[in-house]
């Protein structure tokens, strides 16, 4: 049966440059003499050190813990010993420093202790959640999201679909088709058991049609899964874009701003699947991953199996290239990587490819012209945004207006540049704007609290003088009621006195009627 | 070594401004190439005047608007302009219309809006009108055919007749003026007469024209020759389509609307309303439709959009034409079409993904 497959609008097709380093088969990285491990390789909240400086560590040992519900733990890729905890430079777009663990490798290379299971499926989902937790496995696509997290969909959710994505449409990046092709049974296996943590009714693995020899062998490895269909999709950048794909191989639209568990639907990269199986089948925490070696910077291209903390430099010398002799060195592909500042940071958990440029063979930089209007962004935008329009907004700074055009449904894949005939850098223009809408946010936000807190305040006061006063009337109504009282006491014993002297009064003046009265009668 | 660390996306693609209006002055060559063989070496002169002119003044004001000369005068959108205005105007106007008209384009209506990218109105639009307003005489008089007439100039002549308005001695200046098939069909319906009566008048065969020295002005659907013109310039307006360079949103809907509403009348009088197909292949509205509405700068950007423009712009065409002063109307559609674009564009956005339907 052939899966009927749906489009999503635009997309472009840039040259691929995927047969340079898929020549070579997976070698394994040349074991530096230092490790260096930042603790925030994941979205969600920095891992929390365990270790001191000193400690001796086995490959495999846990060296922070997650902290929070959104986070990974790091483990320790080598055997050695801590050299340091503290800041150090990271890949970063902005080339900032951020905390590390540093490992001097004693070169032993020595295994702690591994606990593998036999059989996943006598463990509940919630147990493969927990094992899959402690392994520090986090979405090897690029994101780097925690993968437990989304095994987890909670007790309600029904999972229709488990995607995997072997789709890779990045131009140069081959890590997954190189997984594929020759750990096609550990990228099944993976699956099988991320099937069993989601209870997913069927799980679809979209392999990209430019990758033919990694679709022959997953099919051939998933042949006597009838719950797996291997499904080649056309070659298409940004089709790998989670949304993007799960429209082509459902006809469903993950909501704006949601997430695909709303439509049934949980992806994860083929690389995520084979970490999972080597976590929950070999007790392997994530402590290595493929990356691709490419660009012109390198003379021998290939994929290496690369422990994490590596430094960047060392594997362009590995693959026959000068790091001092690159102009610009790029984490990811070349369509949404980010440039690094120097050559010596670490590979992370989410680095799948290290692309570097001879400084004497730079990418063309042409001319920036005005836009024509051509609409060939809008043609190529994956999510049907109106490109040159968000441009207009941010350049002009109508930042609600570019908010109104839904900027922050953009994925940042950068067709809408790459098919521009002026060569206007459009996606930098929309990061611009997203990054001043959130400055101008949190400005708002501070400035509301500073509001609120002051309105509190006055209310607090006002409220302070209210009480004051009402009770100091009650006092003085109390005290005027007091005054009252004495009054009317006052008065009454007055008008008792009244009365008595009243008596008194006529009880003399009847004695003295009574007298006369006697003395004229007498 | 300091690295490079520009933002993704570090590869750009092949398209460039150069590009696609070289892709469009290649897609008007079949056009120009009948345009010429029907009426003479005047277009080309036209042409190189115009672009000659174009390029100059955009070098002028790019200078004193302290931009870079080469990658704006390299960009094509100055000839494209020339080009369209040469198309427009007739093809012996003497060489000072084309000169004004382009300074006036170039100029008024582009670099004092702030040059390629920033003008509302098609400049070469812009450029005709204010020619046709200010110069009515020069402005309407078209020439017979020439591969049917007795008295076609050859290239010298036309030069000669461009930059000095001096004819050869066997040709007087009434022999070498009439009117567009439009402009006479307006004319005779004026009169009283019928559709079917004029083009019987008047739409001979080679035989009988060439016996009454007349020049046939009716062919079988539209214009004599301009219905060649108009196949020539759909040809390469439909290349433009496949090659990606125009939608076809807005000459669909143009061409759309404009045979609509041409089918709505002339159902309702034949007599006295031509058909689509002679609206379609008569004036410059496959001219128009492909290669003038579809001016990125000035035309809607999204598709649906692109769709109420289009429609718009065949409606008042169809409009204009028939009870309008003037017997064509692209220009004055495009520009009124325009006008409208910004709410256009504010009205209709395309839905974003994920969000509903």
């Amino acid at each position: 049966m052939i899966r009927r497959l749906w489009k999503f609008n635009g997309g472009v097709h840039p040259p691929q440059h995927k047969k340079e380093s898929t020549g070579l088969n997976i070698g394994p990285a040349i074991l530096p003499r230092q490790l260096t491990l930042p603790l925030h390789q994941h979205i969600g909240e920095p891992a929390e050190p365990l270790v001191q400086v000193g400690d001796h560590v086995l490959k495999g040992q846990i060296i922070a813990r997650a902290n929070g519900y959104v986070s990974a733990p790091v483990h320790a890729p080598s055997s050695g010993t801590i050299a340091a905890i503290g800041e150090y430079p990271i890949p970063h777009p902005s080339g900032f420093s951020a905390d590390c663990i540093i490992i001097d490798t004693d070169g032993e290379d020595r295994w702690g202790e591994r606990l593998g299971i036999a059989d996943y499926q006598e463990l509940s989902p919630s147990a493969l959640r927990n094992l899959i937790r402690e392994a520090g496995i986090v979405g090897l696509g690029g994101a780097g999201f925690p993968s437990y997290i989304k095994l987890n969909p909670g007790h309600d959710k029904v999972i229709k679909t488990l995607i995997l994505n072997g789709v890779e449409c990045e131009p140069y990046i081959t890590c997954d088709d190189m997984l594929m092709r020759e750990r096609s049974e550990q990228v099944i296996a993976g699956l099988r058991i991320a099937r069993h943590a989601l209870q997913a009714e069927q799980c679809i693995v979209a392999i990209e049609s430019n990758k033919q020899e990694a679709f022959a062998i997953m099919r051939d490895a998933a042949q006597n899964d009838d719950d797996i269909e291997v499904v080649r999709v056309p070659t298409l950048y940004p089709q790998g874009s989670e949304k993007q794909l799960i429209k082509v191989l459902t006809g469903q639209e993950v909501p704006s701003n949601g997430l695909s568990l709303q439509i049934g639907v949980v992806s994860l990269n083929v690389g995520t699947s084979a970490a999972i199986y080597r976590a929950i089948c070999h007790g392997e925490p994530l402590i290595s991953r493929i990356i691709t070696v490419a660009g012109n910077g390198v003379n021998t291209p290939r994929n290496l199996e690369t422990l994490i903390g590596t430094p960047m430099d060392e594997l362009i010398r590995q693959c026959d290239g000068d790091p001092a002799q690159l102009g610009k060195l790029i984490m990811g592909g070349p369509m949404m990587g980010f440039a690094l500042h120097q050559t010596d940071l670490p590979i992370i958990k989410t680095t799948n490819c290290v692309l570097s440029h001879h400084r004497d063979q730079m990418p063309q930089q042409k001319p920036v012209l005005p836009c024509i209007r051509c609409g060939a962004c809008m043609d190529a935008c994956p999510v049907e945004l109106l490109p040159q329009q968000l441009y207009w907004f941010a350049r002009s700074d109508e930042l609600d207006k570019a908010q109104e055009h839904d900027l922050f449904d953009c994925i940042e894949c950068g067709c809408c540049s790459y098919v521009c005939p002026s060569n206007i850098p459009l996606v930098q223009f929309y990061r611009y704007a997203k990054g001043e809408i959130w400055i101008r946010e949190r400005e708002r936000e501070k400035s509301e609290l500073a509001r609120q807190r002051f309105e509190f305040r006055e209310m607090r006061i006002a409220r302070r003088k209210a009480e004051h006063g009402a009770k100091r009337k009650q006092k003085q109504i109390a005290a005027k009621k007091r005054d009252d009282k004495e009054d009317e006491i006052k008065a009454a014993v007055e008008r008792a006195q009244q009365r008595r002297d009243q008596a008194r009064d006529s009880a003399i003046e009847q004695a003295e009627k009574q007298r006369t009265k006697d003395s004229r009668d007498g | 070594m300091e690295l490079q660390t520009t933002t993704s996306p570090h590869n750009t693609g092949p398209n460039s401004i150069t590009g696609i209006m070289l892709r469009v002055i290649i897609a008007m060559i079949p056009g120009i190439a009948a345009y010429v063989w029907f009426f003479g070496w005047g277009l080309i002169i036209n042409m190189i005047i115009a672009i000659s002119a174009a390029l100059l003044c955009e070098a002028l004001i790019l200078k004193w608007r302290q931009r870079p000369l080469m990658p704006f005068l390299s960009d094509g959108s100055a000839v494209v302009t020339a080009m369209l205005l040469a198309l427009a105007i007739p093809p012996l106007a003497p060489w000072w219309v084309t000169v004004i008209g382009i300074l006036f384009a170039i100029i008024i209506a582009k670099h004092l809006y702030g040059g390629l990218g920033y003008n509302p109105f098609n400049p070469a639009m812009v450029g005709y009108v204010m020619l046709l307003v200010s110069f009515p005489r020069e402005m309407t008089s078209w020439i017979p055919l020439a591969s049917w007439s007795d008295i076609s100039l050859n290239f010298q002549d036309s030069l000669i007749y461009i930059f000095t308005q001096q004819l050869p001695v066997s040709v007087t200046f009434d022999a070498l003026t009439e009117a567009t098939p439009l402009d006479t069909l307006k004319t005779h319906l004026g009169q009283g007469n019928t559709v079917t009566e004029v083009r019987a008048q008047l739409g001979l065969d080679e035989q009988t024209s060439r016996l009454l020295s007349l020049t046939p002005i009716f062919g079988d659907i539209g214009g004599k020759g301009w219905e060649w013109i108009n196949g020539a310039f759909l040809l390469g307006g439909l290349w433009l389509i496949y090659k990606r360079i125009i939608g076809w949103q807005i000459p669909v809907a143009m061409l759309g609307s404009l045979s609509a509403i041409a089918l709505l009348f002339f159902l309702i009088d034949t007599d006295h309303n031509a058909s689509p197909l002679f609206h379609l292949f008569s004036g410059a509205a496959i001219l128009g439709a492909f290669f003038i509405a579809t001016d990125p700068v000035t035309a809607a950007a999204s598709p649906r959009g692109r769709l109420i423009y289009g429609i718009g712009i065949g409606l008042l065409v169809y409009i204009i034409r028939n009870w309008g002063g003037y017997p064509d109307s692209i220009a004055f559609a495009v520009l009124l079409m325009n006008m409208v674009v910004p709410l256009i564009d504010h009205y209709f956005k395309p839905r974003v993904f994920g969000h509903r339907k």
